[in-house]
């Protein structure tokens, strides 16, 4: 077997095996639900068969639910000794940055599978757009595989998980706010980089169900640049 | 498998903390490594392993270099302090171990049976390790290394916090396996050494200061035969005095002097105990006590180590 296919199973089996994988898992859906049903601009009170509200609230809550999955996958090994022995093995850095991030990311898959109910939902109630929702998942995983990514990343950089979990934070708050707030006041070149940068930018437009290479490959990007970092982390022993 | 290590370097700002240091071990051997506190035994076990990177040097395993990443499977290693996922139980880290060392999926069950029965952990297989006591997770640790039947073992310091009949298990353990493998074992503990290795290195500051088997590095190191005598029914001066008219005898001191206990120095690569008898029974003294002084390996150690 793959080792980045092992490690991966060890470490989804080791969310459910402890608190963390099903206090994540409630913590998401209680407050997406609230949110999208209950409170605010809920979809009752927007008459429309649209899950708009989810798609709108859902990288809010991921900022935070990703950066707790992520924080002590290579930190914790790296406090407790072990990364030692993983690295000893037959592994090389970078099926252990796979197989941490294949972890993390299948967890975030699962937890975004319990709001398929509020798809099944909408579509009872009205006439649904389809194309917008569908896309708007892939955009939501394509969202939570960069968010996971940064938090692997995040993770590889100390032994400590708190700082694991800021660090991570602040990445993901750069990227879904800032560069789009501090982008909007610049003309020109530096603001075109600075929005083109910036996560809602390419995640509204997927979320709208328009499909585009370029968002795919920024979200792409993204993806293998944190990861690639966290190996480099890795693997610079001295 | 061969290990053979080549000007191996490797240093920590201004501080050399492996010093161009070469030796081999052979297939069959098992070689105790020894230092002080800080020698760098634990970083050239790390840079074996390849968990840190060789700054110059190389180290060869079965004549192809570890450098190739590819070599980490014929290894079979136990860290220094011995980290376990403590929220794992036995069974299943080393069915994780096993995966990870890439042995084949229809021989883990009987690789895991057959650890379990090695290290005798059968009591306690189902427990999570963090359940265990500090014994018995320094077992796993060591089932960890053996899963894959590694053709190499490195072992930093195994019998930490064992109790006595454990060291003599593991030691037992390490004996027979050092037989087909080969095994590099670090350790302070000196009789240890004596007990399970074939070979004994010392290091200090990075340097090789000593290489050779415990009878060896005795020799060496002790030099002049050194003799404990106590003699009775004498005027103990003028026993001193006989005795270092001896021809062989090339110091004598008292040891004390109310009953006649003295230390004998012979002259290098001689024997004085028949001399001493013979004078004993030409005067009718009674010998009552003659003990080789042996020089302990702790003092070797100290001798090699503290300058």
């Amino acid at each position: 077997m793959n080792p980045v296919w092992v490690i991966a199973k060890k470490e989804l089996n080791g969310y459910f095996n402890s608190l963390i994988g099903y206090l994540i898992l409630s913590i998401f859906l209680i407050f997406i639900g609230a949110f999208t049903w209950l409170i605010g601009n809920d979809v009752f009170i927007r008459q429309q068969a649209s899950l708009d509200e989810f798609f709108g609230w859902a990288p809010m809550f991921l900022l935070f639910i990703v950066p707790a999955l992520t924080m002590k996958q290579i930190a914790e090994e790296k406090r407790s000794g072990t990364i030692e022995l993983l690295l000893t093995k037959n592994v090389s850095s970078r099926q252990l940055v796979l197989g941490k991030f294949l972890a993390c990311f299948l967890m975030v898959c699962i937890t975004i599978a319990f709001t398929i109910p509020y798809y099944l939902t909408i579509v009872q109630l009205g006439n649904a757009d389809h194309g917008a929702i569908i896309g708007g998942y892939i955009g939501l995983l394509l969202l939570s595989a960069a968010f996971t990514a940064i938090g692997i990343f995040a993770s590889s950089l100390k032994d400590n998980q708190i700082v694991a979990f800021l660090l991570a934070l602040v990445i993901n708050v750069i990227f879904l706010f800032i560069l789009g707030f501090v982008g909007n006041y610049f003309s020109g070149w530096v603001g075109d980089i600075l929005n083109t940068l910036s996560i809602p930018n390419h995640y509204t437009s997927i979320s709208r169900g328009v499909l585009d290479t370029k968002d795919i490959v920024y979200f792409g990007s993204l993806i293998f640049l944190f990861l690639f970092l966290a190996e480099l982390k890795i693997s610079k022993k001295s | 498998m061969d290990i053979q290590i080549q000007q191996l370097t490797k240093s920590y700002g201004f501080q050399k903390a492996v010093d161009n240091i070469s030796f081999s071990v052979k297939t069959g051997e098992v070689l105790g490594f020894l230092g002080p506190n800080g020698a760098g035994k634990t970083t050239t076990m790390k840079m074996i392993t390849n968990y840190i990177d060789i700054e110059q040097g190389d180290i060869l395993i079965g004549g192809q270099s570890i450098k190739s990443g590819k070599m980490n499977r014929h290894i079979g290693y136990l860290p220094e302090h011995n980290p376990l996922y403590l929220d794992m139980p036995v069974i299943d880290y080393l069915e994780y171990c096993a995966s990870l060392q890439s042995v084949s999926k229809s021989m883990i069950p009987t690789r895991i049976r057959e650890m379990v029965r090695l290290c005798g952990l059968d009591v306690e297989k189902h427990k999570k390790i963090g359940e265990l006591s500090k014994g018995y997770r320094q077992r796993v640790g060591l089932a960890q290394a053996m899963i894959h039947d590694p053709a190499i073992l490195i072992l930093d310091e195994p019998t930490t916090g064992l109790d006595p009949n454990q060291i003599i298990e593991i030691r037992d353990l390490i004996r027979q396996l050092g037989k087909q493998k080969t095994v590099i074992l670090s350790t302070h503990i000196l009789p240890e050494v004596e007990a399970t290795c074939d070979r004994i290195l010392i290091i200090n500051h990075g340097k090789i200061v000593a290489d050779g088997t415990a009878s060896t590095l005795r020799k060496q190191a002790q030099g002049q035969q050194v003799l404990k005598v106590k003699i009775d029914e004498g005027d103990s001066n003028d026993i001193f005095e006989k005795l270092q008219k001896l021809e062989h005898v090339a110091m004598v001191d008292f040891v004390d002097r109310a009953t006649n206990r003295f230390e004998i120095q012979s002259v290098a690569e001689m024997q004085s105990n028949k001399e001493i008898f013979n004078l004993c029974v030409k005067n009718n003294w009674v010998l009552s006590e003659c003990i080789p002084f042996e020089t302990k390996l702790e003092d070797i150690f100290r001798d090699l180590t503290l300058n």
